[in-house]
């Protein structure tokens, strides 16, 4: 080893280090001291008249090493000449005598842990109806005058929502309808049962297929927005700054997402049934020789345009459950950059979640309803 | 006439008591400085006076609103009547210098977009920036400029009290002095009763009448900083420890 030399003589043991000393070194300093054999010493020499200079990494090392010698009773002696290294060593010895042990909080126990789980998510529930509830009063008062609907918000979240949304809900929903026009064209050739493809694209792209998907799209875009946006604003302060002013984030942010996305949910809804059946019609005629003039009649005749009102109606709901959990997880962020990640998944997957339990509970109640 | 009143306010976070019986009271064309140990709820306690962080016990009184019992309208009132400038600015980013400034005038007033354009140039002009960088937007200018039209925006109604987070905080020695100097200036002008939280003490020497020292949940010392020496927290014999 080339920074350490060690000698050894009956009960005496010598140390001597030599070269700089550093923090790179000290592992291996360890190792090599590790291994040697203390049995029967009474005293020990460490030498540091060879080394140039040490950083406090070594100092460290080096007095916690005297003290664990003295903890076996043996002597320990370290000699210096560099006035420099001295001083390392009693800015550390100054330092080491100051740091009180820190004791290590106590572990929670499994019930501790479980109630306070119970306890957090408890409020957290407790939190979003208070949020809906605010939502609510804010509405009534909000729809006292026309004055304080603010067009102008609206139509700004209307452009950023709707109108920037619409190619990739047009390019997603003509997509989806040729994929399943494509896949029970095959299906249906089997049977000879070609012009059904019409009745059944009709009805699932109407009723189910192009409210979900756009639901799903906006959730993944809109959504994600309104937490990033209102998680930002809240880091920033805007949202103190205005509740200083007085102004109501919940009438001034909340309230303009809500309503424009609620408006604009049924037109992107209509937006993607037509290019749904646009694929349909395109797989119809290439695969099965349906002209699109036959496909049109049988569409007419076959399917009904309640199928047609049952998708629409769906609209404004997901639009208000994407909206509100978006803007509620926006809210939510905590005052550091980690958490607008964290909220904004968040966000994404439960509007998801909660687009797609809201369509079961259409679906069942539609369908009841000889729908 | 006392423009704030606070009463045993105590505060709880959780498990942890961030205030413990505060008592201060604020009068008419004072600056008044809230001073303490990182973590002593100075902030916490300047959010209370402007509504942003309920308290567990206790009163405060602003401009003679209790805080604790005041309806919607009489809130949105005394909202008009305080301007609060935040530690960094907290300009809405989507608005440029200008629009933030013009915001309140537009949203509570029925004045004229001539007369509004003319009410903005004279606060850039008061706050010490300059007009054609009006049209910039929060992410294109300095810390400084930010702070500055921050607080032209929180001068926009006229406000009888300001509240100042760490007005200095973040800006270099020169930028500092001459916001202190700028902040006594508009006092004198305006008549402004001020309150802030800081840190800097040349700053605090400069423009304080009136300090409150929070040590240990507690009001440690209330009072001139002339008469500061008196006082025996530990807080205070270490941050003023050269001057006294």
């Amino acid at each position: 080893m080339e920074h350490i030399q060690i000698t050894s003589s009956s009960n005496k043991l010598l140390l001597e280090f030599s070269g700089s000393l550093n923090l790179y070194k000290v592992t291996s300093l360890e190792r090599e001291l590790e291994s040697l054999s203390l049995v029967e010493m009474k005293n020990i020499e460490i030498n540091l008249q060879n080394v140039s200079s040490i950083d406090t990494a070594c100092g460290i090392f080096f007095i916690r090493l005297k003290k664990s010698y003295e903890a076996r009773n043996i002597n320990v002696h370290i000699t210096s000449a560099s006035s420099e290294i001295i001083g390392t060593l009693d800015l550390v010895i100054k330092q080491c005598s100051l740091v009180e042990k820190i004791k290590e909080p106590k572990k929670a126990s499994f019930i501790n842990k479980v109630g306070r789980t119970t306890y957090k998510n408890y409020v957290g529930l407790l939190d979003f109806f208070n949020f809906l509830g605010n939502l609510f009063a804010t509405k009534l008062h909000y729809l006292k005058s026309i004055q304080n609907i603010r067009f102008k918000e609206i139509a700004f979240e209307l452009n950023e929502n709707a109108l920037k949304a619409l190619p990739i809900i047009a390019l997603t929903s003509f997509l989806i309808g040729l994929v399943v026009a494509y896949q029970s064209a095959y299906q249906l050739k089997i049977y000879g049962a070609n012009i059904f493809l019409v009745d059944m694209l009709g009805i699932s792209i109407l009723r189910e297929l192009a409210p979900l998907i756009t639901a799903i799209v906006i959730a993944g875009r809109s959504g994600s927005a309104f937490t990033a946006q209102i998680g930002a604003m809240k880091i920033t302060e805007e949202l103190d700054a205005m509740r200083t002013m007085g102004f109501d984030p919940y009438i001034f942010l909340v309230m303009p997402r809500i309503i424009a996305l609620m408006i604009a949910m049924p037109l992107l809804i209509f937006v993607a049934d037509i290019m749904g059946i646009l694929g349909g019609m395109l797989v119809a005629s290439i695969d099965l020789q349906i002209t699109p003039a036959l496909f049109i009649d049988r569409f007419s005749e076959a399917v009904a345009a309640k199928h047609f009102f049952i998708g629409l109606v769906k609209g404004p709901f997901f639009a208000f459950l994407i909206a509100t959990i978006g803007i509620y997880r926006g809210l939510k962020v905590k005052n550091d950059t980690q958490s607008i990640g964290f909220n904004t998944t968040k966000s994404v997957v439960e509007a998801i979640f909660a687009v797609i339990v809201c369509d079961a509970l259409f679906s069942i109640a539609f369908t009841n309803l000889g729908m | 006439m006392n423009i704030i009143e606070v009463k045993n306010v105590t505060t709880i976070f959780d498990e942890r008591i961030v205030h413990d019986g505060l008592n201060l009271t604020v009068k008419k064309g004072e600056i008044y400085g809230m001073l303490g140990p990182s973590g002593c709820g100075k902030t916490t306690l300047l959010r209370e006076m402007v509504t942003l962080q309920n308290f567990d016990e206790g009163e405060i009184s602003v401009l003679g609103h209790n805080l604790s019992h005041m309806s919607y309208k009489e809130s949105q009132k005394l909202k008009q009547e305080w301007g609060v400038l935040f530690q960094a600015g907290a300009l809405f980013s989507s608005l440029s210098i200008a629009e933030n400034i013009a915001l309140p005038l537009i949203e509570y007033s029925d004045l004229s977009k001539a007369m509004i354009d003319e009410i903005v140039a004279f606060k850039i002009n008061l706050v010490g920036l300059k007009l054609s960088d009006a049209h910039l937007y929060p992410s294109q200018i300095s810390g400084g400029m930010k702070k500055k039209s921050a607080l032209a925006r929180a001068l926009a109604m006229d406000p009888k009290l300001l509240f100042l987070d760490e007005p200095t905080s973040g800006l270099d020695p020169i930028s500092a002095r001459d916001f202190d100097a700028l902040i006594l200036k508009l006092r004198d002008l305006l008549g402004l009763t001020i309150v802030m939280v800081s840190h800097d003490l040349q700053s605090i020497y400069d423009t304080l009448d009136k300090v409150a020292i929070i040590d240990n949940k507690k009001i440690a010392f209330e009072g001139s900083l002339a008469d500061i020496a008196s006082s025996k927290s530990t807080f205070i014999q270490t941050f003023f420890k050269e001057k006294i």
